[in-house]
């Protein structure tokens, strides 16, 4: 990677679940000057430990300071770049537009090209639920525009890596180790409830 | 066993060995306060200000290598106290900060004296606690203790409200601290610890550049095994200042803006710098982009946001100095079994040739008044008359930049100043704490006449509680270093850097019940020394100086090590400095 190339990097971390964690994630952004894309937090497996997925924008210099001040924090367990392995990224939207009679099947066609679900409806509008890639939910607010749009929410990013993803496995399937000898998840004391 | 919340405080603070508090007393810590009132083994010293309590920690914490505590109440004084805490987290200083809040129920309720303490202090420290539930209370205080002293030491604040510390509670305290998150790294990396040895024997001409983190981690005697085996020569930083005897030959003094020119030279045209518990300061690199342009960098250091933050190294080894020391020498040892010293042997002759040459035409040096005391003499008779042994804190200003040039620092922990956040009134009540951990031993604060206003209400705290602190003034009548940049930089435009109404400070030190002295010529500076440390009892030198002078050397901010400007600018570097983009 170039290090003068600033790229979005999608960036998980664990976190202690403790009141006030989410503002030092957030302060520690703002006081250093980093821009956060997007944020989303939620409950993991272990209810003691919870996940924020980040979209940070910047250059490799940028992301390792990033990185290692995330770290930093006390409350912060662990913190992987996804960007820098294979991953699967979704964010959700829910959409209300502008329904006039006329509209109506053309609105529901857009819909099931992005897969999306009707939430809501009344005589004059429909709130669409989709969920995909960041494009494909840039895109279906692009098709839907012409309509009128009303009001929108987007999630922000969550993302998981792809694939069995502990280390213990991975080492083990070079190993060629038969599956059947993993430990199961839960018992496994490397895994507290996310993909490591 | 169930104790009151604020009996567990104290009882807390006991099992950690602390034997000294500095704080003051307010609605929400009157709790603590009550079973204080016959608590044995304790010693609580009362400040005037909040931010003294915190600041006297810190010297208490930098010169005994203990955990430095506070105990303030809430609201204005929780935010009093975030100045300490700030300038603590900076230099790295561990201390623990206990603030009261109003009672939970009321917390987010603008309830008197209420302030979001720990949404404040958050940024200012390396973690911070509110203790909502008195079941976790000593828990919270065990890792509290644990977090600050660990690691990259720092402050830790916990926040305690008031119905946590009056009502009662199961008191257990936690013989160990387990926290999944927080594994500080100790052990330097063995690869990486090779590749740095193999660098160093074949280096030509190696630079060793050390700062705070040697004297946090004790050190010092690796760093002098270092230095012996290697015979490479050593510059300190602001913070490290007492890491190695600055008497000793290798000692390249400090280096950065006001540092030694052959310390700033040797650094710049160096092969191989070793950085040891330094985080490259940008008073201490000047323009990045200008640093050891030729060198390849080692970094040892316990944090590893502090690695490649400002400056790419390339060969990073997190972990703690003391160890990794120890480890880099045994390595060495190693190394110079397959690649003898003789194979660089001229190099390094010529090497330390060249920083001879600099130190003899380049020391550092002031011109001789016999009319008006130079500042820069002062210094160099305490350190004199000390002979490097005494206890150095200082202010900030043009002040800790002379005492950091000429006072002769011989041991680590015995040299106190606020380095990365340039706290000005940073030095008297610094002081304080360094004396009630010290007692009997000489505590010399060398403070400027702004620095030493911005707390000189603390002179009542060294009277009341026997501190002895002797403070020496360097009064040049105003803000020196804002004078200095204001000549420098601004043209002479001099703008609210005059301090006309100051006191009358031997008349000020006697209305606290201390010893006042005043010197106004160089003739009387000595005997006016040795009058000050026979005297007991706080003692205020005020020190009239030349107010024109300036630090020197000086690299204007912005602008690279190699232009230093050694003596008063000329002209030409005025114009230069108006022309600079970086605004200097």
């Amino acid at each position: 990677m170039q290090e003068t190339e600033a790229r979005k990097h999608t960036i998980a971390v664990l976190v202690e679940n403790k009141f006030g964690v989410l503002s030092r994630v957030a302060g520690l952004f703002s006081a250093r000057g980093y821009n956060i894309e997007s944020l989303s937090v939620g409950e993991t497996l272990d209810p003691t430990v919870s996940r924020m997925t980040l979209v940070v924008h910047g250059d490799a210099f940028v992301l390792e300071q990033v990185i290692k001040q995330l770290h930093k924090l006390i409350d912060v367990i662990k913190v992987t770049d996804l960007s820098e392995e294979d991953h699967v990224e979704r964010e959700m939207l829910l959409i209300r537009v502008n329904a006039e009679p006329a509209v109506r099947a053309e609105i529901l066609r857009v819909g099931d090209i992005f897969r999306a679900k009707v939430v809501d409806v009344t005589a004059t509008t429909y709130t669409l639920e989709v969920t995909g890639e960041e494009t494909k939910i840039d895109a279906i607010i692009e098709l839907l525009r012409p309509f009128g749009i009303q009001e929108l929410v987007r999630t922000g990013k969550v993302a998981i890596a792809r694939g069995p993803k502990t280390r213990l496995r991975k080492a083990d399937q070079k190993l060629g180790k038969p599956k059947s000898a993993l430990p199961p998840l839960p018992q496994d004391p490397r895994v507290v409830g996310f993909a490591d | 066993m169930k104790l009151s919340g604020a009996r567990i405080v104290l009882e807390c603070l006991k099992r950690e060995g602390v034997d000294v508090v500095f704080g003051l007393p307010g609605g929400a810590v009157l709790p603590i306060y009550d079973v204080l009132h016959d608590f044995k083994g304790l010693r609580h010293i009362l400040v005037r200000q909040e931010a003294a309590a915190g600041h006297a920690a810190e010297g208490y914490s930098r010169t005994t290598g203990k955990i430095g505590v506070c105990l303030v109440t809430s609201g204005p004084a929780a935010t009093n106290l975030v100045t300490a805490l700030q300038d603590a987290l900076m230099d790295s200083i561990p201390l623990v900060a206990f603030t009261g809040q109003v009672p939970t129920h009321l917390i987010g309720n603008d309830a008197f004296q209420e302030a979001d303490n720990v949404g404040i202090t958050r940024s200012a420290t390396k973690h911070n606690f509110l203790v909502k539930d008195g079941n976790d209370l000593a828990a919270n205080i065990k890792e509290a203790f644990h977090i600050a002293g660990t690691g990259r030491p720092g402050p830790v604040h916990v926040d305690l409200p008031k119905d946590v510390l009056v009502k009662e509670w199961t008191y257990e305290y936690p013989e160990t601290v387990h926290l999944r998150s927080y594994n500080p790294t100790y052990e330097g990396h063995p690869g990486q610890i090779k590749k740095a040895a193999r660098a160093i024997v074949r280096a030509k001409r190696p630079v060793l550049y050390v700062g705070g983190g040697i004297i946090s981690s004790n050190a010092s005697p690796e760093l002098g095994a270092l230095v012996a085996l290697t015979q490479i020569p050593v510059t300190q930083t602001l913070m490290g200042l007492g890491a190695f005897p600055m008497a000793d030959p290798l000692s390249l003094d400090m280096l950065g803006m006001h540092g030694t020119y052959y310390a700033n030279m040797a650094v710049h045209h160096s092969d191989v710098l070793v950085a040891i518990g330094a985080r490259f300061d940008d008073r201490v690199t000047g323009r990045v982009d200008a640093f050891a342009p030729h060198a390849e960098i080692i970094h040892i250091d316990i944090d590893p946001s502090s690695i490649s933050k400002n400056i790419k190294v390339d060969i990073p080894i997190v972990g703690d100095c003391k160890r990794v020391l120890a480890k880099l020498v045994e390595a060495l040892h190693e190394e110079l079994r397959t690649y003898p010293a003789s194979g660089v042997r001229e190099a390094r002759k010529q090497w330390m040739g060249q920083i001879a040459e600099w130190k003899r035409d380049f020391p550092l040096r002031y011109e001789w008044s016999d009319e008006v005391v130079k500042p820069q003499h002062v210094v160099q008779e305490i350190s004199n008359l000390t002979n490097g042994e005494a206890l150095i804190v200082t202010g900030v200003g043009q002040h800790q930049m002379w005492a950091a040039q000429y006072y002769r620092v011989k041991h680590p922990r015995a040299w106190c100043t606020s380095g990365g956040l340039g706290t000005m009134g940073y030095g008297l009540p610094t002081a304080m704490g360094v004396q009630a951990g010290n007692p009997g031993k000489v505590v010399i604060n060398i403070d400027g006449d702004g620095s030493f206003q911005m707390n000189s209400q603390e002179l009542a705290t060294c009277f009341e509680e026997k501190l002895p602190v002797k403070s020496v003034i360097i009064n040049n009548g105003g803000h020196g270093m804002v004078r200095q940049w204001q000549r420098i930089i601004y043209k002479e435009r001099y703008c609210a850097s005059d301090l006309g109404g100051s006191p009358d400070f031997v008349r000020l030190a006697e209305a606290y019940g201390c010893t006042g002295i005043r010197v106004t010529r160089p003739s009387e500076v000595v005997p006016a020394l040795e009058k000050m440390i026979a005297t007991p009892g706080p003692v205020v030198l005020d020190v009239w100086v030349d107010k024109h002078e300036c630090v020197f050397p000086m690299v204007p901010a912005g602008g690279a090590n190699i232009d230093m400007i050694l003596a008063p600018p000329s002209v030409d570097v005025r114009d230069k400095a108006a022309r600079s983009q970086t605004g200097f």
